[in-house]
């Protein structure tokens, strides 16, 4: 079983997902430079955070434009499971794989600091492991992390239950306190908080095992026995 | 500024003639205070420098330390004071992005960021507020976007730092040590200048920096564009992996003047440099400009006819503008040229030896005035005091700082920002803690004593985590050079560094000397800077919930040694008094016996008792657990203190120890073996934090009162939540 991690230049949790994948997880994983094709054999994508190209003109947006994001369309039609974390929710957002826009932060500042997430949607590739409502101490840390969607799109999301994940308590402004969000078919998750700091009892100030659920989801969707 | 004429009859002797007016400036960057420690140099010298694990080689910018199994630590410091003060944002930025690096130079990839911030009142001084704000965001906006995390620091404010800025950045990094750059050259090797373009940004930054702050010299402060600096970290990660790199030097203070002569010099080469081949942003730059900007994001790498073209793939590759700009030869001259027109032609060592100075000393006046001061009455009502202590900009939480910070990434930080030292996790399964501490108040009171005290209380918080200190670096902050008493407190400071880094041996592994910090309102307080390097074989102390019935043990005397302090300065308004003594013998005691306890995990957490002295430090652990605590002052070893005196004593060489009461017995038999100073002060319970004499009530204060002032006051003061 394979993972590819993209990495685009100014990407920098790239080595961290890597290393949670491989080492915690014992999942294969492989950092894809982002010009180079995707490699053949994978079995799922995760964008990791980071500030690709410098969150220049708005984050994300470039790296959305980049030829490796095209292939990552092909592979979402194709029912892929595909994780965006903090800047990769952001550049699924520019991309058009997800619905809605990443705004700054209400207080206008970098925000980093452990708080709690709710699981909303427990079908996802990243999430069936979890029981309905289950909280995740995890770390989150951005500057352009406050969701925001028209009315429109947050209806058809309730409607297709697209809200994966919702802060425990207002944090940054975000439109229902939505900290994750998936596409209609649910193999595409984008979400602001940072799993792989959380994911290990020597980082997580509170519990690391909820966090651990979202990569031991992936394992089981993959297949693997955990 | 340029050269002094006893400088340019030296610089004529030792070339055999008249330099030229390019010759000139490059030689007056590189001889700035700035560049060539020419002040500091020769005292610096007695500071102790060898180590059981100290790596030394040529042309190092920063120290590196053995951390075992094949890895090493690189640590260095570094300050932008002058471009902090006119303009914060990118002055702060680029000052994380400097020392930086310094860290990557060694080959090293940057693991940590800590920052030393000081500014002037900021409770009254809007412009001081203008400064912190836009500092702290510049550190955030650069160091987030690399992705090193920023893990700790600390922040004072002092109306000596008026319409100034004292922005210090620490870098930490691991490495292999086999992937250690050997810094050395051949002839015919090129010399490659890569990362950002050459502006006319910084031009003259380091003679900027070696003068009084005048005027609000913008063009010599630097742009920061940290997006350009990752690009460059991971190709030079990359060229090093490929064996492309020689040597490397990173480009600061004093531009390619400074990187070329330095890198000819310590490599015993020349160096035949065309200007015209360097990549540029702006047009028509003139020679000058081009040797003596400080650009940044640009580094100096020496490689091979062979590695070449991989070098320049992998710049390609991360889109890193390079160009080859000179090469290696064997006349130890650094030759300058633009095209054909050779500009300047100088030996390498003269450039990058200044002559040094022998500059005079003397006492400085102030100190008598201020050496003995009457006594300040009680407070009436010391729980109020206790309040505002909590609230003082110097002691509140610093949260609204650190948590603009990424300190997360990388997933290294075990030990997180707010607690006495942070703690990251190596490769090799062991653990680093590092903390930076100053304190200008003690040090104007007695510069040697106050940096000692810096050094102790540096050390006593990697202890707080289960570290051993295995290496420091300083960062020494002064006025003006030129005046006898500054240059006093100068030597004083190094002499009480040396003093204490002999007695514990901890050697000096690198370190920064920042002069002539001197605004309209004279010179700043001596600002010397400790920052302290700990390793923790096994597991380091990840502080755990008091609860009720837990135990508060002191370790340590407490004494009368108000000056200096934050009571006698933010409650009182009293400058003066005697500053806390290190006692080297009861300190290294002390630091063995908490280091014994540790590792048997009988202790929850331990905190080091500095600012504020312990009634803070008990007030700071009840609001971080949100329970009370009762406290019996009679019970603190001490020498006959005022109530008020035992609260806030800053004396050094103290520790809390937070202790489950079944484990009490065993905590007690291990530093009564080790003859320490100790006693049970406090229990946990409640919802009070209180201080009795016997049955006497002293002081009280609501645990969620404590909690809503020392969270909530700073952020409250730079206008957000």
């Amino acid at each position: 079983m394979r993972v590819a991690v993209i990495v685009f230049p100014g990407s920098n949790c790239d080595r961290d997902m890597h290393h949670v994948l491989t080492d915690v997880f014992k999942l294969e994983s492989q950092l894809v430079w982002h010009t180079d094709n995707l490699p053949n054999n994978i079995d799922a994508i995760v964008l990791p955070g980071g500030f690709s190209y410098g969150d220049r003109l708005r984050a994300g947006v470039i790296a959305a434009h980049s030829p490796v994001i095209a292939e990552v369309k092909k592979m979402a039609e194709k029912g892929m499971p595909i994780l965006g974390v903090c800047n990769g929710f952001q550049i699924l957002t520019e991309s058009g794989l997800l619905p809605g826009a990443l705004l700054k932060n209400t207080s206008l500042s970098y925000i980093c600091k452990w708080t709690e997430i709710i699981v909303k949607n427990n079908k996802t590739p990243f999430t069936n492991r979890f029981k309905p409502n289950q909280r995740i101490p995890i770390a989150i840390a951005n500057g352009e992390g406050r969701y925001y969607a028209d009315k429109k799109t947050l209806e058809s999301l309730k409607k297709n239950n697209q809200i994966v994940f919702a802060y425990a308590e207002d944090i940054n402004g975000a439109t229902m306190k939505i900290a994750g969000i998936c596409n209609k078919e649910g193999n595409v998750v984008g979400m602001m908080p940072h799993p792989e700091r959380s994911a290990e009892q020597i980082l997580n100030p509170s519990d690391a095992k909820p966090a651990s659920l979202i990569f031991e989801s992936l394992l089981k969707t993959l297949g693997v026995t955990a | 500024m340029s050269l002094t004429p006893q400088e340019s009859e030296y610089l004529e002797k030792k070339i055999g003639r008249k330099p030229n007016h390019v010759e000139t400036q490059i030689v007056a960057a590189e001889w700035s205070e700035h560049c060539s420690y020419k002040s500091s140099k020769k005292h610096l010298k007695i500071l102790p420098r060898q180590g059981k694990r100290v790596i030394s080689g040529p042309g190092y910018d920063s120290g590196v330390l053995d951390v075992g199994d094949g890895y090493v630590v690189t640590v260095h410091i570094e300050s932008h004071n002058h471009p902090s003060a006119v303009e914060p944002y990118g002055g702060a930025a680029t000052g994380v992005g400097g020392v930086i690096r310094d860290i990557l130079s060694a080959g090293t990839r940057p693991i940590a960021i800590l920052d030393g911030l000081r500014f002037g009142d900021i409770e009254k001084d809007m412009h001081a507020r203008w400064l912190f704000k836009n500092a702290v965001r510049g550190i955030a906006d650069y160091g987030n976007c690399l992705g090193i995390p920023t893990i700790g620091g600390e922040i004072e404010f002092d109306k000596c730092f008026t319409n100034y800025a004292l922005v210090d950045v620490a870098s930490v990094g691991f490495g292999k040590k086999e992937r250690l750059i050997q810094n050395r050259a051949d002839k015919g090797d090129f010399v490659v200048l890569l990362g950002g373009s050459t502006g006319r940004d910084g031009v003259g930054g380091s003679q900027f920096a070696s003068d009084k702050l005048e005027s609000e010299n913008r063009s010599a402060v630097q742009i920061p564009d940290p997006f350009i600096e990752k690009l460059v970290i991971e190709a030079i990660l990359d060229a090093r992996n490929q064996n492309c790199i020689k040597a490397m030097k990173d480009l600061g203070g004093g531009g390619l003047s400074c990187a070329i002569s330095e890198t000819a010099d310590a490599l015993s080469v020349g160096i035949d440099l065309d200007l015209s081949l360097v990549h540029k942003r702006e047009q028509n730059m003139s020679p000058t400009e081009l040797m003596i900007s400080e650009s940044q994001e640009r580094m100096l790498v020496i490689t091979s006819h062979e590695k070449l073209e991989t070098l320049k793939k992998i710049c390609e590759k991360f889109h890193v503008p390079c160009s080859v700009i000179g090469r290696i030869t064997d006349d130890k001259m650094m030759e300058v040229r633009s095209e054909k027109n050779i500009i300047a032609k100088l030996p390498s060592d003269v450039v990058a030896n200044a002559p040094l100075l022998d500059r005079p000393s003397s006492v400085p006046k102030y100190l008598k005035n201020i050496s003995s001061v009457e006594k300040p009455k009680t407070p009436k009502n010391l729980s109020q005091t206790i309040l505002k202590m909590l609230s003082n900009p110097n002691i509140a939480s610093k949260h609204w700082v650190y948590t603009q910070y990424d300190h997360e990434v990388g997933i290294r930080t075990v030990v997180k920002p707010g607690n006495d030292a942070s703690v990251l996790r190596l490769d090799n399964g062991k653990f680093l803690s590092v903390k930076i501490d100053g304190n200008s108040k003690h040090c104007y009171v007695n510069p040697r004593q106050g940096v000692i005290g810096c050094f102790d209380e540096a050390c006593r918080n990697v202890i707080c985590t289960g570290a051993t200190p295995i290496g420091m670096v300083d960062h020494l902050q002064f006025g003006n050079p030129e005046d006898p008493q500054i240059f006093w407190t100068f030597k004083e400071s190094v002499e009480g560094i040396t003093e204490y880094a002999k007695y514990f041996e901890i050697p000096c592994v690198g370190g920064k000397v920042s002069l002539y910090n001197e605004t309209d309102n004279g010179p700043i307080k001596p600002t010397p800077l400790i920052g302290i390097l700990g390793l923790i074989e096994s597991k380091p102390l990840i502080p755990k919930k008091a609860e009720k019935n837990d135990l508060v043990v002191m370790v340590g005397l407490t004494k009368d040694e108000l000056g200096g302090s934050e009571y006698y300065e933010y409650i009182h308004d009293i400058i003066g008094g005697k500053c806390p003594t290190v006692d080297m013998s009861s300190s290294k005691a002390n630091q063995a016996a908490v280091l014994e306890v540790i590792p048997q995990d009988l202790v929850k957490s331990v905190h080091d008792c500095s600012k504020g002295g312990v009634g803070v430090a008990i007030s700071e652990t009840c609001i971080k657990n949100e329970i009370g605590c009762n406290v019996l002052l009679n019970k603190i070893p001490s020498e006959n203190l005022r109530h008020d005196e035992l609260l806030f004593s800053e004396s050094h060489s103290r520790f809390l120890l937070i202790v489950d009461p079944s484990k009490i017995k065993k905590v007690k038999s291990i530093l009564e073996k080790r003859g320490v100073q100790n006693e049970i002060i406090g229990k946990f319970s409640g919802r009070n934090i209180t201080f009795k004499d016997k049955t006497k009530l002293v002081a009280s204060v609501r645990v969620d009162k404590a909690q809503e002032k020392w969270l909530n006051s700073l952020g409250s003061l730079v206008g957000h939540g």
